[in-house]
């Protein structure tokens, strides 16, 4: 469904039931040049299990049109204006990879607008190399390559892959490819250059899950884990998947997130 | 400046592990054959779970099965796809594709230079059902392009076609695919991704008749559907199977459920789901045991398939020769181009003396088999005209590069200097 946001439209999947703004709602943010699909079992298994569902496109990707923003500060302040177009009340927020820094933003500046939050696939600072950078800068299919081989298990083509029939790796750089001109370099970018205020972090006053992959390639599991420890009464989840876990491990991800949201939303 | 990705498994790699794990139940390094109908469900949370697609898994082998599961992944890695769908045969892979993308009103715009089988499903067996293909023989893209109507929702044509050896200019059809916002949906039976990845080249979507070279050995039938997930299924409005709600399934959005997998989503949640014409797990399992090699076989085919080329081209009982190694095949520089390792281990040839001489040289072979296939480890024969492409007139039989007269050979993994004494014999034999 659609809302305006900050004069554009913008779309967010709600897992194949209503958005009803009464219910307590799952707000899920996708990771650099993504679109709301890479949380489409957790979306889908969500809505059916008592949680009104938005799965967002950030503005210029998927199904949402605008200007590329370009800092993790400008996406939370449009994402906090999502939360308040959809009318929904404190929301549970879940981010993956870049999306894990907006929701880590959106917490810090806008707090009353969340009742949990969720980081997936993350560390804090989130430096990307110099060679993905330029590569993104040039639009090049190395960057495709690279988002995809290490967003996932290190082979994850020679394994079976959690979704009969769908090669994980080649799915999720064909969504890469979709992406306008220019949106993975500056979702690179964004990502790179954010660094949250390491006392805000200790300040922050809501339950917070961090969920790291033991084969994440992209934001190594020991770096999610120190984000973990800088935040308070953070939990930390290692599961035995690579950077884009949602789809690796779709159950053990959905399983951490229930377990995280649903005694909140009884 | 040049930029490197990351280093990623080679075709020979992939060809042995992709998509397939050590068994976690049993720690089997095969492929387990799972030969069962259905799977059970730990709870009823998880199987509600499953029928709404809340989470990925096995229910039951018509939907998707492991086995058949890790050659679907495999093809699809191969080929540079996003997923795949195995049918119980090439044809049933066409038939999906095409019932995936149009119903009553739909027009296909196909090469003329088709597998025989595949032809009567496009001339005869589509119009019961309202949809109706215009046959290009031509190899001009602007030819192709005029064939397009408002109702048109697919262009195909066969890699390497069979049996005229014809190559498709696929980069050339893909670019206008492009510009007219369709699909092209290329047969790559004949060159495999070993030899060429029609993907990489422009294709949108790939079938397979699996029964052939990927499997190789002339045991099983087989298909398999490849989907390259970078067609926007979205612009245009004309494929609403994909872009609107299906009331056969949630009411689901495919093109919003998944982007880059729409076409595969509503293919098995509708396709195989209706149409039925799923892989069985032994099959899977014994198209994975030839996929294995398909990086050894290939090379050899082609290569002793050129040297064959070499030997009836100058042979004296040999009117022509039909394949893109010979200089004088209108395709030579494009199958250089398209496929630098070799484009195809079929070839066809014309012999003095007309469909006579040629029954004679075939019953003279003892090496090469007398059968409908290609694609085996065993040498092949065949007549078309009286066999494979027997429903096709005149007018198609020349389009597709047929005559009386024409024979077919596919060439198999003996010795080169063995196959070519046999057809020297039989030759000979023809002659008199």
């Amino acid at each position: 469904m659609r809302f305006i946001v900050e004069g554009y439209p913008a779309y967010a999947y709600t897992g194949g039931k209503p958005h009803d703004p009464q219910r307590p709602t799952a707000v899920f943010v996708h990771g650099a040049a993504f679109d709301h699909s890479v949380w489409q079992w957790q979306s889908r298994y969500f809505a059916n299990h008592g949680l009104s569902v938005l799965a967002v496109d950030l503005p210029a990707h998927g199904r949402s049109p605008g200007n590329v923003r370009r800092s993790i500060e400008e996406l939370a302040q449009w994402l906090g204006a999502f939360i308040e177009a959809s009318g929904s009340g404190p929301v549970h927020l879940a981010g993956h990879s870049m999306g894990s820094l907006i929701a880590l933003e959106t917490a810090l500046a806008h707090p009353a607008r969340l009742a949990s939050l969720a980081l997936v696939g993350s560390a804090m600072p989130m430096a990307v190399g110099e060679p993905f950078l330029a590569a993104a800068r040039d639009g090049a299919d190395a960057a495709l390559d690279m988002e995809a081989v290490w967003g996932h298990s290190r082979n994850a083509q020679l394994a079976t892959s959690a979704v009969p029939g769908v090669t994980l790796l080649g799915a999720s750089r064909r969504l890469n490819g979709r992406a306008a001109e220019g949106v993975l370099a500056a979702d690179l970018a964004a990502c790179h250059g954010y660094r949250a205020d390491p006392a805000a972090l200790r300040k922050l006053a809501l339950p917070v899950l961090v969920l790291g992959g033991k084969r994440d390639q992209m934001t190594p599991v020991t770096a999610t884990e120190t984000l973990a420890k800088e935040i308070p009464g953070a939990r930390f989840v290692a599961l035995d998947a690579g950077h884009s876990m949602m789809s690796e491990a779709p159950r053990e991800v959905v399983a951490a997130l229930r377990s995280h949201w649903l005694p909140a939303a009884r | 400046m040049a930029h490197f990705g990351p280093k990623t498994p080679h075709p020979d790699t992939l060809a042995i592990h992709a998509g397939q794990s050590p068994d976690p139940a049993t720690g089997a390094r095969a492929v387990p054959i799972y030969q069962t109908a259905s799977f059970v469900f730990p709870d009823a949370d998880t199987a509600a779970a499953l029928f709404n697609m809340e989470q990925p898994g096995h229910v039951y082998s018509r939907l998707s099965n492991p086995t058949v599961s890790a050659f679907e992944e495999r093809i699809a890695a191969l080929e540079g796809g996003v997923g795949a769908i195995a049918t119980s045969s090439g044809q049933a892979a066409l038939h999906l594709a095409i019932a995936t993308l149009m119903g009553q009103g739909g027009h296909i715009v196909a090469s003329a230079s088709l597998y025989g089988g595949s032809h009567n499903l496009l001339t005869y067996t589509l119009p019961r059902f309202g949809i109706s293909t215009t046959f290009v023989s031509s190899r001009d893209p602007a030819d192709w392009r005029r064939a397009i109507r408002p109702e048109t929702r697919l262009l195909f044509g066969e890699s390497v076609g069979n049996p005229s050896v014809d190559v498709l200019d696929i980069p050339a059809l893909g670019e206008l695919c492009r510009a007219q916002g369709l699909p092209l949906l290329v047969d790559a039976t004949v060159t495999t991704p070993y030899l060429g990845r029609a993907l990489d080249m422009g294709a949108h979507l790939v079938v397979h008749s699996a029964t052939k070279f990927l499997s190789g050995h002339g045991v099983v039938i087989g298909g398999v559907l490849v989907d390259g997930g970078r067609f926007d299924w979205d612009a245009g409005g004309r494929f609403p199977t994909l872009s609107e709600p299906y009331s056969g399934f949630h009411g689901m959005v495919f093109t919003e459920e998944s982007p880059a997998t729409a076409f595969l989503l509503r293919a098995r949640r509708e396709g195989l789901r209706d149409f039925g014409a799923c892989m069985a797990p032994m099959t899977a399992f014994q198209i994975l045991q030839g996929l294995e090699t398909l990086h050894l076989r290939m090379p050899r085919h082609v290569q002793t398939t050129s040297r064959i080329v070499d030997f009836l081209a100058t042979h004296e009982a040999v009117e022509t020769v039909h394949h893109p190694d010979q200089p004088r095949h209108p395709d030579h520089a494009l199958a250089k181009r398209l496929y630098p390792q070799g484009c195809s281990a079929i070839l066809s040839f014309e012999l003095k003396g007309g469909r006579e001489a040629g029954q004679r040289f075939i019953e003279r072979l003892s090496l090469f088999s007398h059968l409908a296939n290609i694609g085996d480890a065993k040498s092949l024969v065949i007549h078309p005209a009286s066999t494979t492409h027997f429903r096709m007139d005149d007018a198609a039989l020349a389009a597709a590069g047929i005559t009386a007269g024409t024979v077919r050979l596919s060439i198999g993994l003996e010795h080169p200097e063995d196959l070519i004494e046999d057809l020297a014999r039989a030759l000979r034999a023809a002659r008199k």
